[in-house]
């Protein structure tokens, strides 16, 4: 592999056909976009195989200098590497949803997912902050674009929440980086990894980015965005925005926010708690009222993100390497689920709860399929789900115990809203005559729902393939935290000498705790 | 290869093939691999067991696969085998093929046998890998996914509305106590740095003493954390508060009753309790607890198993009563002896399941036991499997000679509490003893119900649709159900189908030895070659057990005596005395019938202001104060300054890039001053 500008490539090949997509009619333009697609997945594979566990932090390293400081640099690590296999996984299979559903304007369709696919990957593999930056910014470009032109009935408020959200944070994100490499003399991103800005500096700089980065999680209570930007995209629009757009912001978090400024996310991770707990609860009972299948989902996503961030700040490995196997997990199954929503808006054209039931009937392969990411979903063992949930939970559990109870009733009020989902949908009689027509999976949306289905369980019963890449970048981010981690609340102490034979006559000793 | 691989995974393999394949293996191939598998599973489960029996076997662990390794949190795919797991294989696995078996009779007309059948075997794998495990994850493993198979059978009849609900609420009640759980195996971790088995049992009698902090306050380490898993046993075990789930989970085929909700899966909690004992032995506390809830619960529960109607209703209130006996167990420092009463109750209960469902099935799916009668002489075989059942849970047996399964097994619960001697025992004694005689009173009243008396059919709308159909298919027969006047409606009981009877003759034998043959081993003294350390279980406790004053040792068989005579008083001689004692009690009867009314409570206290916050988190929250100030806000303030909110919105993706641009602009003419 030495010598061979994978990552390059890898941008290269959506780019090209992007624009040959551009000048292409309907079919052809599907075509392009599906081999262009599976090329670059092909090319994901290659890049994850060849990835040297354990060798060099940074690896398929490229570097151009351009002008003035500012320069062409990418590499990966083991976390970047994993969110380039999530994007490249799932963008084929959202050309593959796109297929039928999407008959006006199809080439620049196309284009904008694949200009979104060269931008999503750059995001992860930039080693230059202003590369990344525009990387960043850009990648929502055809985000709006998608669910401007090709979206719901009233896509026109839905981007307009969108944009005006990303751009508060975006600016505040600019003047932050501007800051940086003022003052550490670089772009580049390892160097500024391991640079100690000052502990004042670090609060402003921290705060800047995360009004970014808690957009595009999203964060409560700067949520609102995401359900009626769900609501109103195409279903292979919502994929790839809860699959991968979301995962930018845990992304921008475990790059930036704790490496560059350990002491302001010690210092600032009670928000971070506060605004979780919130999360989890409020979003979680919002879920459960929803009549509307993707706002539901959509709500379930903010839910699922409060997990992630309350793992990134609990500074520890437990809780870092779960919350980046609940990203790619909740990318894996929220895109899934979206896409199980999308196969009978096909039919129906409605997302309403009511108008379904007793699919069971006509539709048991959708039924087997639902019930698999739902499952997952709700954190059942043996899938991504729970994996990601119980280290995430256990690391923040070692750090303060009313967070991890707090945001453990997610375990509950998840399997309530997503049961009665499944109970509404499919379950119960075959209530209405045009839903109980409709026929089940065909041979296309057969093929995208097996490898997603594969894919969550392979990450449940054997997460080792992707805990592996990543435990060395993640052990030394975790060394790096170490210095401003903040104190557990369990205070164990040691047992008393000769305890266990006194304890049965001891009631004093934990007398108080009643 | 090790045995346990096959035992563990051949249900598994079988699920799959029965579950993908289904309609397109077609009925017979999917029940025949699902059954053979269970049959292999139970054949090679016996040896083991019998192996530990014989004291020749020692405990190992055959590693699977690596699971999850996440800095000092590492736990893998195992399958752990000792003495403990070889009494809980062979009751999963032979209750398991006894209960696939009666199925191909039971659920003989079902239109969707392979995916019923698929659902047992997948239940089957995930209580194999629950009692296997070396690591508490696993074990959460298995304890979710036995949740998932009960979830999924109880919905069965996915278009019975009330099928699916009961669904629901089972695997949320669950969940309730699985968080619980959740955060007993996280303070567990914080504690021990481990989550494998061994090594915390090893070293919880070393934290005993210790304190830490649990939501701000200050706890006894290993109380609290045995409060957190035992809050986890007391889900899946359908303890007093998180109960509510078992008795509407009879919606569920009576097979998956018998299986999943009286013989195995609701033992979870149990073997739980029993796998961590000398966790629990730590914590004087907790123990307390545990013998406390036990003893509330059996209490409860059997007080509304005296007034349901509902067949199935009764034996579920049973079976949670029970559950409570067996904690009290555990709670007094008795394991063996809760595992022994779980041994023997999942042969007698399992055996009162599938007789209901023989009787449910002979009466043409009618529950209602006010509609029966007068039964005994019309199914025989199903009498008798009854009778046996009955025998066996109200402990018929004489000391030193001879009883049936459950004289052994709750009289030693009993006298295990009674020796403890500390208040938490002497309470799950007295509560033990009183329900005792409330069990007698309720199983006779099933059975003199049931059996005796007068048929009280005609008054059965399922009864009259049988009889209606079958004077609609087969005219010539008419003549034949002419007189109504002996309350059968001119219906004809029809006796169980061999596949049906074979489970139910062969768990008799359970019910009637389980007891006799085995308690030499469970909780004699010296039964410590047998489990093996593989439970707490002081060999002092035994012999005090075993020393307990003779009055002790009679009163469940008095209570149990008591109990019969007056259910024979109220069901035989005279009928009508059951409606007078309903309403001279009045109030406290129909609190009683009513389940103390906890339906109700939750629903008023959790269901209903979950669903009323979330309205207010959506329409107050999101829309009318963040939406508002936010977006809309912003919106507002754009269209004041004169620019029109319309024309801002059709360039926002040219306003974006435009500032985006400007920005980078911006940075790199920065950037390049310096």
């Amino acid at each position: 592999m030495t010598g061979f500008p994978i990552l390059s490539v890898m941008l290269a090949v959506p780019l090209i056909a992007a624009l040959a997509c551009l000048f292409s009619d309907a079919k052809s333009a599907r075509w392009i976009a599906l081999l262009a697609t599976l090329v670059d997945f092909a090319l994901g594979v290659m890049l994850w195989a060849n990835y040297d566990v354990g060798g060099a932090q940074w690896q398929f390293t490229e570097s151009v200098a351009l002008f003035a400081g500012f320069s062409y640099k990418l590499g990966i690590d083991g976390i970047a590497l994993l969110l380039i296999m999530l994007s490249v996984f799932l963008m084929p299979i959202c050309i593959g949803a796109s297929w039928l559903s999407i008959d006006k304007r199809v080439g620049e369709y196309m284009a904008a997912f694949l200009l979104m696919e060269t931008l999503m990957i750059g995001v992860f593999a930039a080693q230059d902050l202003f590369l990344f930056y525009i990387m960043f910014e850009a990648g929502l470009i055809p985000m709006y674009l998608i669910i401007g032109v090709w979206g719901g009935a009233d896509r026109i408020y839905a981007s307009y929440k969108f944009f005006l959200y990303t751009l508060l944070g975006s600016v505040l994100m600019l003047i932050a980086m501007l800051w940086m490499v003022n003052e550490a003399g670089t772009t580049d991103i390892p160097t500024l990894m391991a640079y100690d800005f000052p502990a004042g500096a670090q609060k402003w700089l921290w705060l800047a980015f995360f009004a970014s980065f808690a957009v595009k999680m999203p964060m409560w209570p700067v949520h609102t965005w995401l359900p009626d930007a769900h609501v109103q995209a195409p279903t292979a629009g919502s994929v790839i925005l809860a699959g991968v757009l979301l995962k930018m912001g845990g992304y921008g978090f475990i790059r930036f926010s704790l490496p560059m400024f350990p002491e302001a996310s010690a210092q600032f991770a009670p928000l971070i708690f506060a605004l979780s707990m919130i999360a989890v609860v409020a979003t979680s009972l919002i879920a459960l009222v929803q009549h509307d299948m993707k706002k539901l989902i959509a709500y379930s996503s903010v839910a699922h993100m409060a997990i992630v961030t309350i793992g990134l700040f609990a500074f520890n490995v437990q809780g870092l390497e779960g919350s980046m196997i609940v990203m790619l997990s909740h990318g894996l199954v929220s895109g899934a689920l979206f896409l199980a929503v999308g196969v009978i808006y096909d039919r129906l054209h409605t997302r309403e709860i009511a108008r379904y039931g007793g699919l069971a009937v006509n539709m048991p392969k959708y039924a087997l399929f639902f019930m698999v990411f739902t499952m997952a979903s709700v954190g059942l063992p043996g899938t991504s789900g729970f994996v990601g949930e119980v280290l995430a939970l256990s690391g923040i559990y070692q750090l303060n115990s009313w967070v991890a109870a707090v945001c453990g009733t997610g375990v509950i009020l998840g399997a309530a809203y997503m049961l009665y989902l499944y109970r509404r949908v499919i379950f119960g009689e075959q209530k209405n005559a045009d839903a109980a027509a409709m026929p089940d999976l065909d041979l296309r949306e057969w093929l995208m729902m097996v490898p997603l289905a594969a894919a969550v369980l392979w990450m449940g019963i054997y997460p080792e393939s992707f805990l592996k890449p990543m435990r060395q970048d993640i052990a030394s981010l975790d060394a790096r935290l170490a210095r401003a981690k903040p104190a557990s609340d369990a205070k164990l102490t040691a047992p008393k000498p000769g305890a266990a034979a006194e304890a049965e006559h001891e009631p004093a000793a934990h007398g108080g705790a009643h | 290869m090790d045995p346990i691989l096959f035992i563990v995974f051949l249900p598994l393999a079988a699920a799959i093939i029965a579950g993908l394949g289904n309609r397109a293996l077609g009925n017979v191939a999917a029940k025949s691999v699902t059954t053979g598998a269970l049959f292999v599973s139970c054949a090679l489960s016996w040896p083991i067991f019998l192996s530990f029996l014989g004291g020749h076997a020692e405990p190992h662990v055959v590693q699977v696969l690596q699971w999850v390794q996440s800095g000092s949190m590492v736990f893998d795919w195992a399958l752990r085998v000792d003495t403990l797991t070889a009494v809980m294989l062979v009751v999963v696995t032979s209750v398991s093929a006894l209960v696939h078996l009666y199925s191909w009779g039971y659920m003989a007309e079902d239109p969707d046998q392979p995916r019923f059948f698929a659902y047992l075997s997948l239940f089957t794998f995930a209580m194999l890998m629950l009692v296997t495990a070396d690591n508490l994850v696993q074990m959460f493993f298995g304890w979710e996914g036995v949740g998932l198979a009960s979830y999924l059978l109880i919905g069965f009849w996915f278009k019975k509305p009330s099928a699916s609900a009961a669904a629901i609420k089972a695997f949320v009640v669950n969940r309730v106590g699985d968080l619980g759980f959740m955060l007993g195996i996280f303070g567990t971790f914080l504690v021990f740095n481990t989550v494998s088995i061994p090594e915390i049992l090893a070293g919880s009698p070393g934290m005993a003493g210790s304190t830490i902090h649990f939501l701000g306050m200050q706890w006894d380490t290993m109380t609290i954390l045995c409060i957190l898993l035992f809050i986890g046993a007391m889900g899946k075990s359908a303890q007093l508060g998180l109960h509510t789930w078992l008795p509407d989970a009879m919606e569920g085929p009576t097979p998956v009753s018998a299986l999943i909700h009286a013989a195995t899966m609701v033992t979870a909690g149990v073997f739980m309790v029993c796998r961590l004992s000398p966790m629990f032995e730590a914590s004087p506390t907790a123990m307390a607890v545990v013998t406390v809830v036990g003893a509330c619960t059996l209490f409860f529960a059997a007080t509304i198993g005296t007034t349901q109607w509902d067949i199935k209703r009764v034996i579920a209130y049973s079976t949670c009563s029970q559950l409570g006996y067996m904690f009290v167990a555990a709670g007094v420092g008795a394991p063996g002896a809760a595992m022994f009463h779980l041994f023997t109750h999942a042969f007698f209960k399992a055996l009162l399941f599938l007789g209901a469902g023989a009787v449910i099935h002979a009466m043409h799916h009618e529950q209602d036991m006010r509609f029966y009668g007068g039964l005994r002489k019309h199914i025989p075989l199903t009498y008798w499997a009854m009778m046996a059942g009955t025998l066996a849970i109200t402990g018929v047996g004489i000391v030193d000679v001879f009883g049936f399964a459950g004289f052994y097994s709750k009289d030693s619960i009993l006298e295990a509490a009674y020796a403890s001697s500390g208040q938490a025992g002497l309470f799950g004694f007295w509560m033990g003893i009183f329900a005792a005689l409330l069990t007698s009173f309720y199983s006779w009243r099933l059975i003199f119900l049931t059996f005796y008396g007068k048929p009280r059919w005609a008054g059965s709308e399922h009864i009259q649709h049988a009889v209606h159909d079958d004077h609609h298919g087969h005219d010539d027969h008419a003549h034949a159900h002419g007189h109504h006047d002996d309350g059968t409606a001119g219906y004809r009981p029809h006796e169980a189908p061999l596949n049906m009877g074979v489970p139910l003759v062969v768990l008799s034998l359970g019910a009637v030895l389980a007891g006799f043959v085995f308690h030499h081993e469970f909780i004699s003294e010296g039964t410590g070659h047998f489990w093996k350390g593989s439970i707490a279980f002081a060999e002092h406790t035994i012999h005090a057990l075993h020393e307990v004053p003779t009055w002790v040792k009679w009163a469940p068989f008095a209570v149990m005596l008591t109990g019969l005579l007056t259910a024979y008083q109220f069901y035989i001689r005279k009928p009508e005395t059951p409606a007078q004692v309903a309403a001279q009690l009045g109030g406290i009867y129909r609190f009683v019938y009513n389940k103390w009314y906890f339906d109700e409570l939750y629903d008023r206290i959790f269901v209903r202001p979950a669903f009323w916050l979330g309205e207010k988190f959506w329409k107050w929250g999101d829309i009318g104060l963040i939406d508002r100030f936010g977006p809309n806000g912003a919106a507002w303030v754009v269209a004041q300054g004169s620019r029109g909110a319309q024309r801002f919105q059709s360039g926002y993706v040219y306003s974006y890039a435009l500032v985006m641009l400007l920005g980078l602009t911006a940075a790199i003419s920065w950037v390049m001053v310096h």
